[in-house]
């Protein structure tokens, strides 16, 4: 295990969010904080508790895994891409590394900094709204499994992207509708039968539902679900990444 | 002693069908200069890019100290390093920090001792805190040489390392590879510069179609296939090659003031004793005569173009 290239690729990744720290750091604050004065203060007024939970609270979870699933997924897919736009590449694969390492390496920063930016958005909503986290384990948890399984599906589109546009595709098209629709801002129970059918089919829902469990011990779907499903999540994007690296697809010829 | 570099059949076919390193065994010595020569798109690249990891082989193996590049690819890839032919950096990150990321992808600790003689002798120490950016092309090619030394390789690929580089650089490059050749470090080069391979390599081989047309020791070759012209310069210009010199493989000058003779060093006999003795009996007044020896260039046009033809 070469773990100074590990550290090495980590640093470089962690560097690169510090350097660019208020963009890093400030637009999901202010996104989050926007979020919490047009939904949680505005409209959320005329809104009645949902599922007892005030709305400015209850939607605290889903803006939390919005901005993680977003950051982990861009983060990780821009960093293994700009490698690849501007030819740096040539240095990863001639490195005494393994695909295992490499991935660690970009991964885990993605997984750290979207960590972070959750953490932050977390501290900004208690300015805004009272929460208490009912399972504090089982939240750290969610957090910590959706920020890495988003890291490498990040890093996927990183190695199969081709040009920026195709980089900004997939969060843009795929991972933002997936979250609005799944739940982060209202309850599947609040759709209408044919509507909560369809919901089922959008993966988001499951971790959304779990992770607002933790907060607030209610759930769309049962916890244990949620569970499988980020889980099965986890290891479908370790098959792919390890495929990548096997095949060397996209990046060795 | 075993090779340090040895290739055993070793081939790539692109995705695309193209063929471009026929099968190759190739033995490079510890310690050595091996310059490649060879026109754009001869399979230099693609052989090097194998070496280090970065284009897969079709068939064949190669083994870089000992070490199989596929099977024993970590400590294989621990003893190289590579100067890529296009700049390839990161633009924002610092010059200490882009040769701190290298060391550090090889596995290797930090020695901040170690990589500022580095940065010194590339004339880069000045510039350690510079951003990637901020820096000339030049410099630039040299922060990427900085980089593939960070880890002290004991093979060292340089591809194509003077293209569009000044004077300065090529210099301090040359003073580089003469160091490192001291302490014992394999290089491995490759150039369209014929004087750079004349003036620094040990061996020279010469690709041309992703096939190794020739590899031999740079004065051996030279020698070899160094043909050598005597030019002898008249005081009278004539109009024609004298009948009673019609034997020779003579060449007159336009303005007739001058032949050439071409001979072979190697050969039985260069016939230049006869010849002088023929030119005083046509009765020809010499004013100089020099002789030259045909440069490594000449020597590369006509076999690449012997290939071609």
């Amino acid at each position: 295990m070469n773990w100074q290239a590990v550290g090495a690729i980590y640093r470089y990744e962690m560097a690169r969010f510090f350097r660019t720290i208020a963009q890093s750091f400030l637009s999901p604050v202010l996104s989050t904080s926007l979020y919490f004065v047009v939904f949680g203060t505005a409209i959320g007024s005329r809104i009645n508790e949902v599922e007892g939970v005030s709305y400015g609270a209850f939607i605290v979870p889903g803006l939390i895994m919005l901005s993680v699933m977003t950051q982990a997924t861009t983060n990780a897919s821009f960093g293994i891409y700009f490698p690849k736009f501007i030819g740096t590449v040539y240095e990863l694969l001639s490195a005494p590394v393994n695909f295992f390492e490499i991935v660690l390496g970009y991964v885990g920063a993605a997984a750290t900094k979207s960590l972070l930016i959750g953490m932050v958005i977390l501290a900004t909503a208690t300015l805004f709204v009272d929460l208490t986290v009912l399972h504090p384990a089982a939240m750290v948890a969610f957090l910590l499994l959706t920020c890495l399984s988003f890291a490498l599906f990040g890093f996927i589109i990183g190695i199969w992207a081709r040009n920026f546009e195709q980089l900004q595709l997939i969060p843009l098209l795929v991972v933002t509708p997936l979250v609005f629709l799944g739940g982060a801002f209202y309850s599947i129970s609040m759709l209408p039968p044919g509507w909560q059918t369809v919901t089922y089919f959008n993966p988001v829902v499951y971790l959304i539902s779990g992770f607002r469990w933790a907060f607030f011990g209610t759930s769309d779907v049962p916890v244990a679900l949620s569970l499988l499903a980020i889980a099965g999540f986890l290891l479908l994007c370790l098959a792919v990444v390890w495929a990548i690296f096997r095949t060397g697809y996209r990046i060795k010829p | 002693m075993p090779a340090i570099v040895e290739t055993r059949g070793l081939t790539k076919v692109y995705g695309d069908g193209t063929e471009a390193l026929k099968p190759l065994d190739l033995d490079i010595e510890e310690g050595e200069i091996l310059a490649l020569l060879g026109p754009n798109g001869a399979g230099k690249t693609t052989l090097i890019s194998m070496l280090c990891g970065l284009v897969s082989p079709s068939s064949g193996q190669a083994r870089v100290g000992g070490h199989d590049i596929i099977t024993r690819y970590r400590d294989a890839r621990a003893l190289i390093g590579l100067v890529p032919q296009e700049i390839a950096l990161e633009p924002f990150q610092k010059v200490w920090d882009a040769v701190r990321f290298t060391r550090g992808l090889f596995g290797q600790g930090r020695d901040d001792a170690h990589l500022e003689d580095v940065l010194r002798k590339l004339s880069l120490w000045d510039k350690r805190r510079s951003k990637v950016n901020e820096l000339s092309g030049g410099m630039k090619r040299r922060v990427l040489i900085a980089k593939a030394l960070s880890h002290n390789p004991r093979v060292l690929f340089l591809d194509e390392p003077t293209a569009g580089v000044d004077v300065d650089l090529r210099r301090d490059m040359w003073n580089m590879v003469a160091d490192l050749r001291r302490d014992g470090v394999t290089i491995i080069l490759t150039t369209h510069y014929i004087e750079e391979a004349e003036a620094i390599a040990d061996r020279v081989g010469v690709i041309n179609h992703g096939e190794l047309l020739l590899l031999e020791d740079k004065q051996a070759l030279m020698t070899r296939l160094g043909r050598k012209t005597l030019r002898i310069e008249l005081r009278r210009p004539v109009e024609a090659v004298p009948g009673g010199l019609s034997g020779y493989d003579l060449e007159l000058a336009e303005d007739g003031r001058s032949l050439s003779y071409h001979y072979d060093t190697q050969g039985e006999g260069t016939g230049i004793t006869a010849l002088l003795q023929d030119l005083s009996r046509e009765g020809l007044a010499l004013r100089d005569i020099h002789t030259r020896q045909s440069s490594l260039e000449e020597i590369f046009v006509d076999l690449v173009k012997g290939e071609d033809a």
